[in-house]
């Protein structure tokens, strides 16, 4: 199997279908799989689930798949900074699943990991909290979070240095990279990765975005 | 008369202690030959790293949230109430644009400072009996730091800890809803 591809739209082929679950990381405009975004929206896959920590600007990142309207969910930690968002989600036109920013990570951690649930205190007593069932350890009172298994994960990550490796990108403090392990079919050898296939003028450098199946 | 931006600044800095983790930001900004658009604080602007620093994803970074190596987190409020129960993220109807990590840090840290203008800008009080807005975390906060003085949260209400430079006692209790015990 093709492991390195040129392009975002050949690493993605055969890969994506109307109504599916994607796991996208980043943090903000950073660290975002942003050729291979574009890649999505140049495909038209529509009915899309998407869990992502933000959904981008109006013009840039998952915002470009709102404009478009291929995006059905969103499930997100924040999402201030997207005008067109908060349009589609007042209307009604978008359904949206407000996740703790660290409860977002721990289940893509968790699905990625197999653990199917876990507990934790965060949103206890809160709207995050209502309709989920509820534990005491200790005393203390704890909310069941499930994982994310996501039948894609994209991730942006740095130039591969030769197949099967990738280097790893220098800030991986600002973004959740946890979704690669989040992906259904998730196997070292069907990993993908793609050489940039053009600069992208926003960011001060181009690196490759990978694209882990 | 009270305390501005500044002076309320600083005395949330007394709140730190030698050689605790606190949640903070990360580095001083950038100058324009220092950009890195891959380098971003929790407010997604630009910043640079000092030579010490360490780098780790958002699920470890959580993990030490959640299990509580974080000492004291430092955050705004649109109420706290007198048990100590925080809003600060949504106001229905007007901003509902998430909570990003708030809940995580109430939940996780040790010690919360809410530091917060005591009256909002209707002039009603932001300190109250309970909270009418959704919350970010229940029972979590230990300190308030407003304009007007500093009050903590004990059993049964709120104790007053410090009066802002000019302020007077009567002036922070008509100014506060919540119970204050002393």
């Amino acid at each position: 199997m093709k492991k390195i591809h040129d392009n975002p739209a050949s690493a993605l082929e055969g890969l994506l279908f109307d109504g599916m679950f994607i796991a996208a990381g980043g943090f903000g405009l950073c660290g975002i799989p942003e050729l291979l975004i574009d890649a999505i929206r140049g495909a038209g896959t529509k009915d899309l689930t998407i869990a992502s920590n933000n959904c981008g600007v109006d013009d840039f990142g998952l915002g470009v798949l709102l404009k478009t309207r291929q995006i059905k969910k969103m499930i997100s930690s924040y999402v201030g900074e997207n005008a067109e968002f908060m349009r589609q989600y007042l209307s009604g036109e978008l359904e949206l699943e407000f996740n703790p920013q660290g409860t977002l990570a721990e289940r893509m951690r968790a699905g990625g990991a197999g653990i199917a649930g876990f507990y934790t205190k965060t949103g206890v007593g809160t709207v995050v909290a209502e309709g989920k069932e509820t534990k005491a350890f200790n005393g203390e009172t704890y909310v069941l979070e499930t994982g994310i298994v996501a039948d894609l994960s994209i991730v942006r990550h740095g130039r591969p240095t030769r197949p099967g490796i990738s280097s790893s990108a220098r800030r991986p403090a600002t973004s959740i990279r946890r979704p690669p392990p989040a992906a259904r079919s998730v196997s070292p050898k069907l990993r993908r990765l793609c050489r940039p296939a053009a600069s992208i003028p926003i960011t001060s450098t181009c690196r490759a975005s990978t694209c882990i199946v | 008369m009270a305390w501005d931006r500044n002076q309320m600044e600083a005395r949330a800095a007394r709140e730190l202690q030698d050689g605790t983790y606190v949640n903070l930001g990360i580095g001083p900004f950038p100058t324009e030959g220092e950009i890195d658009a891959d380098l971003i604080n929790a407010g997604k602007q630009t910043v640079t790293a000092l030579p010490h620093s360490a780098f780790f994803d958002s699920a470890q970074s959580f993990a030490m949230i959640r299990g509580g190596k974080i000492a004291m987190a430092i955050l705004g409020a649109m109420e706290v109430a007198e048990n100590g129960d925080l809003a600060n993220w949504m106001i229905p109807g007007k901003l509902v644009k998430g909570m990003g990590g708030a809940m995580d840090l109430v939940a996780g840290v040790k010690r919360v400072v809410v530091v917060m203008d005591h009256t909002n800008k209707a002039g009603e009080s932001k300190v109250l009996k309970a909270c009418t807005l959704p919350l970010t975390g229940q029972s979590v906060v230990d300190r308030i730091i407003t304009n007007l003085g500093v009050l903590g949260v004990v059993d049964g209400g709120l104790k007053l800890v410090e009066l802002a430079e000019g302020v007077t006692d009567s002036e922070i209790r008509s100014a506060t809803e919540a119970t204050i015990v002393n």
